[in-house]
């Protein structure tokens, strides 16, 4: 680990104070799983370590006027777990509970877990993150999906796919002192296509502060992940899905997103299409998962993922429509 | 010298009963001290640059970065660091940097630039053709066996193929497979390493080992000093699993470099190099064709297998294969594979759990074939049981049968009732393994206080060593576990053997009782001076020395000690591996049986109950012979369905040598666990006899058989990942 200044600010405005406007300077410190483990292995090598767990802005779950539920970046995911105000959005909790970690959820943070980066193992061993072994090598956990270009990584973040299908935002401030905007999380995540790029369109001087996740107005949802054993592994491939139904059963509205299958939390409106103006039932879920990785490319090693990515779809859809999923249960 | 012996199950007070560890307590509590935990005041850490190559020759290896990083005291360049070494896999350590602490000796190793020439690289060591191809194959050996034998005249490999193809032609059944196991490393979680000091010219050596007695000569022999200047010590250790018998170069390296600093120096392998260099166990894949009789007996056997133990090539020896079941009339060649990989170390019970995975299968495949149960063809296979054993395997499958409840759960293979996608299915495996008693010596001391001590130049590498040698001593002295002290750990302490091959427990049981049994007739003879009876009638029990025949005429046992003088009595017993012992014995076997789950869909399979039934001989502890088996159950299950160092096939990358990418069972994985000890008199006659190694054998044939029979299809390479799971089902 190189040598490094700490810095332990107490208020958002201080926060982008001590941020570099120049890439890899500065890295955020939250709960610190996934950074520390990157700055011993030197994969970054931050001049400054800026720790937010300082700022009490950071740390909170509100409900804002218009219902929508506002949780602070350095919120950690076992108080989400606890936290009433979540018991609206299973999906967020069950793809907690899928960490399978008591130490990764009391330490790891929301933010933290939405930007952490990729846990490709070409990466991790220094390869950089669009490594060419990819391709061809050792590929088995890697993309199926979105991997035309030189990114064959999967997105790590594991309550992403989750936040994409409830139509949750990111509060980002900076890089100027009172700049504040809100982004889609389906606009948040981007594929690189070169080195200088990273998988989110965060600029450097900017952080996350908050998810908001909007009123949940009458939606079911649902995270289903496959899962190889009870540990904290990350899962083979995963789908969140987000549904309004009728009065009838009929589904009026649908978000279905793949996790673990692209460099980025993969959207199938495709999928969500197939489920509108129809009720849930095994064939139609079983036509969503089909039509999900319709355009799958898996690469030589990964090709079982999309049945896997398909299953997770099926499953998902009936988890969030209080139907049994099949498989082991939870 | 008295007549060594053990006393009878109903006279036995200590022995044979459940004791908790006594090193219980410091260990969950966080007191134990393992050589991790070893910091010495001024100590200087060392870590290592290792190659980032697979295969490369070294133009420039320039430390001079390293040297000027602050907070760098010492940069060492290893003899395998130097300019044209062939370096043959990623990891090889080349230079060492010591430094004020962590931080600054690793921000030193970025420092360190390093030229090389790429040279061609090997990974693949399944793929025979490739291997071939690559000139990377050579002879493993083989063996050939047939009932008839060749005439005088006949040619003798004409004579073989003709004489197999007969066989084949006469079986009933004949059954060809493919079956494989990936390479697994060790794991240790507390990794090799040391930390060592130099004091008026000795050494002091805190070390993660598995051989305390032995380390100090192979430390002396390498630092050119003598053997009686080095003192190794090793109270509690991380694990060790057959990867920790010697300093290893970094060991020696520590040294060095204590010595040219002239401060501690405190050098553990980081994670990465722990899985890299700290060892592995080699690979097998087999091919085989088998020819059966009617009811299911293999007659002839006809199997090519090869593998790999790393850029020297090795594998799974010949000798195993096949595995336990033995038919009359068989073929085995293996082929070993040079591949960009460090080379293995003895994983616990070297070569058998490959190679019961490799054969067991097929014998499963056999019964699969002519729709019976699994455990019939097993059984009715015992007949080939090349260890003498086939009684005590008889025995153990009815014992396991009972407790997985077979007979009730079995259905054909692919033929049981799903569950939505999940189906379920049964599959056992049998193993053996030697667990002869190693060399041991002990000193131990009886004081005029009562009070009980001995020193032993053994390890307690997790297994309960000290409290299975304080239940032979109290044993012996008619005391509790608590009224003796044990000593290990200690290269000063009497020469024990090294801790591998399942021969520690029998090495100190006839150690320290052979010690307490001579110490034993020093203190009847002054016992029965003062009760006035010949010794031989005299017996240690309940804390007094009687009378066994009249039972009242007795003499506390402090007030026997006291008989002493004012020096403690002092004995030293030793016992040579090999001699002939009616305490300790050799050679068991073990049966265990899996119910396992399997989803259809996801190809994630689950275990749901896993039965060992184990032979050890006599048991001096069931409580620390039971975690044993269940550790090594929970190891196999892990093996089966999880473990495996991938190894990129461009680069030659071990691309998952971290915890978070290398995958372990974890506790919600391991099912429901029943451990059986077999012990009938039968046995217990038999001595004391190791059980670390055999029930690590034969889990992955035991789940790999209960996943076909679930599926009706072989998942043949394990670990059964999902991906392999659906890749056989697509194939189906």
């Amino acid at each position: 680990m190189k040598a490094f200044e700490y810095a332990a600010p107490r208020t958002e405005a201080e926060v982008l104070q001590v941020l570099s406007a120049e890439p890899g300077k500065t890295e955020v410190l939250a709960g610190g799983t996934d950074l520390v483990g990157l700055m011993k292995k030197m994969l970054v090598t931050p001049d400054c370590v800026v720790n937010i767990m300082e700022v009490p802005s950071l740390k909170t779950i509100d409900e804002l006027p218009d219902g929508s539920v506002s949780i602070g970046a350095a919120v950690t995911l076992d108080q989400i777990l606890d936290h009433p105000y979540v018991d609206v959005y299973p999906a967020v909790k069950q793809a907690i509970r899928g960490i399978n970690s008591m130490q990764l959820q009391c330490q790891g943070t929301l933010g933290g877990e939405v930007c952490q980066r990729p846990r490709c193992w070409f990466y991790r061993n220094g390869q950089g993150l669009l490594s060419e072994n990819a391709a061809e090598g050792a590929n088995q956990y890697h993309a199926i999906l979105g991997n035309s270009g030189p990114a064959k990584f999967v997105s790590g973040s594991r309550i992403a796919p989750a936040l994409m299908a409830l139509d949750a935002q990111l509060r980002v401030i900076g890089p100027a002192e009172d700049e504040e905007t809100l982004v889609p999380v389906s606009d948040f995540f981007r594929t690189p296509r070169h080195d200088g790029q990273r998988e989110h369109v965060l600029r450097p001087q900017q952080l996350v502060t908050h998810v908001i996740l909007p009123p949940i107005a009458g939606r079911t949802c649902a995270t289903y992940e496959v899962r190889d054993g009870e540990g904290p592994d990350y899962p083979l491939a995963a789908a969140a899905v987000a549904l309004r139904f009728d009065g009838l059963g009929i589904v009026h509205e649908a978000k279905v997103v793949l996790g673990q299958v692209a460099p980025t939390p993969w959207n199938s409106s495709e999928a969500a299409r197939l489920l509108i103006g129809h009720a849930v039932d095994s064939q139609r879920t079983e036509q969503a998962g089909l039509v999900a990785v319709r355009l799958a490319s898996p690469l030589s090693e990964n090709k079982y993922k999309v049945q896997l990515a398909k299953v997770a779809v099926k499953r998902a859809i009936l988890l969030a429509a209080g139907l049994e999923t099949g498989g082991f249960q939870a | 010298m008295p007549e060594y012996s053990w006393p009878s199950r109903e006279a036995s007070t200590v022995i044979g009963k459940v004791h908790d560890r006594l090193d219980g307590t410091v260990k969950a509590t966080g007191a134990a001290k393992y050589t991790y935990d070893i910091n010495l005041k001024n100590q200087l850490i060392a870590v290592a640059f290792g190659s980032p190559y697979a295969h490369c020759k070294i133009k420039n290896l320039d430390v001079s970065g390293a040297q000027k990083t602050p907070g760098v005291v010492h940069v060492e360049v290893l003899p395998q660091g130097k300019k044209d070494t062939e370096i043959e896999w990623e990891g090889e350590l080349l230079a060492v940097v010591a430094a004020e602490s962590e931080g600054a000796a690793r921000e030193g190793l970025s420092n360190i630039k390093l030229t090389v020439d790429e040279l061609d690289v090997f990974a693949d060591e399944s793929n025979l053709a490739a291997a071939e191809e690559a000139g990377r194959t050579g002879k493993g050996g083989g063996k050939v066996e047939t009932v008839n034998e060749p005439g005088d005249d006949d040619d003798e490999d004409e004579f073989v193929e003709k004489e197999i193809e007969r066989l084949f032609k006469q079986a009933k059944y004949v059954v060809e497979g493919y079956y494989g196991i990936n390479p697994i490393t060790h794991c240790c979680l507390e990794p090799h390493g040391s930390t060592v000091e130099w004091k008026d010219g000795k050494l002091e050596v805190h070390l993660s080992t598995q051989n305390v007695s032995g380390t100090d000569e192979q430390f002396a022999r390498d630092l050119k000093v003598d053997a009686d200047d080095v003192n190794v010590h090793c109270d509690y250790i991380g694990g060790g699993f057959g990867s920790k018998f010697a300093p290893d170069y970094w060991g020696i390296a520590a040294a060095r470099i204590s010595k040219a600093t002239g401060r501690p120096v405190k050098f553990m392998l980081q994670r990465d190099q722990e899985l890299k260099l700290g060892g592995s166990r080699p690979s097998g894949y087999l091919k085989v064709r088998l020819g059966a009789d009617a009811k299911g007996v293999v007659q002839v056997w006809d199997s090519q297998h090869w593998g790999s133990s790393g850029y020297r090539g090795g594998g799974v020896s010949h000798s195993v294969v096949p595995y336990v079941l033995v038919p009359k009339n068989y073929r085995r060649i293996s082929t070993t594979i040079k591949v960009n990989l460090a080379n293995a170390r003895a994983w616990r019970a070297p070569n058998h759990p490959q190679a019961c995975a490799m054969t067991q299968t097929a014998l499963d495949d056999l019964a699969a074939k002519m729709g019976a149960d699994s455990y019939d063809i097993f059984m009715a296979n015992l007949v080939n049981a090349s260890n003498g054993k086939a009684d005590v395997y008889r025995a153990e499958m009815e014992i396991g049968a009972r407790l997985i409840d077979w007979k009730a759960k079995w259905h054909p293979h692919g033929k049981g009732t799903s569950r939505g996608s999940i189906v379920d299915g049964l599959g056992m495996g049998l193993h053996t393994w030697g667990g002869t008693a190693n060399t041991s010596s002990c000193l131990l001391k009886v004081y005029p206080d009562g009070g009980v001590e001995s020193f032993c130049g053994t390890q307690d590498l997790g297994t309960g060593t000290r409290t299975v040698c304080a239940q032979v001593l109290a044993e012996t002295f008619g005391l509790g576990v608590n009224d003796v002290r044990i000593n290990v750990g200690s290269s000063k302490y009497p020469n024990s053997g090294a801790s591998g091959g399942s021969t520690t427990v029998g090495a100190v049981c006839e150690s320290h009782r052979r010690a307490g049994q001579d110490a034993l007739e020093k203190i009847f003879e002054l016992a029965a001076k003062e009760l006035g009876v010949d010794a031989s009638v005299l017996e240690a029990v309940g804390g007094k020395i009687r009378d066994s025949a009249n039972r009242n005429k007795s003499i506390a046992w402090r007030k026997a000690c006291s008989l002493i003088g004012l020096k403690p009595l002092e004995v030293t017993s030793s016992y040579q591996r090999g001699a002939k012992s009616p305490l300790t014995g050799s050679g068991v076997g073990g049966v265990q049986m899996a119910h396992v789950e399997v989803d259809k869909e996801t190809g994630v399979i689950k275990i749901k109950k896993f039965v060992a039934v184990q032979d050890q001989g006599l048991v001096i502890n069931p409580k620390t012979c039971k975690s044993q088996v269940f550790g090594a159950v929970i190891m196999g299950i892990a093996a089966a369905l999880y473990e495996q160092r991938v190894t990129d096939p461009k680069s030659g990358k071990f691309i998952n040598a971290e915890l978070s990418d290398y995958k372990l069972a974890r506790v919600g994985d391991i099912g429901d666990v029943v451990v059986e000890l077999y012990e009938p008199e039968s046995e217990r006659q038999r001595g004391v006899i190791g059980n670390g190694e055999p029930p690590a054998i034969s889990p992955k044939a035991a789940i790999a058989n209960a996943v076909a029979n679930a599926l009706g299809v072989r998942v043949p390479t394990i670990p059964m990942t999902p991906k392999r799971v659906l890749d056989a089902l697509a194939k189906a």
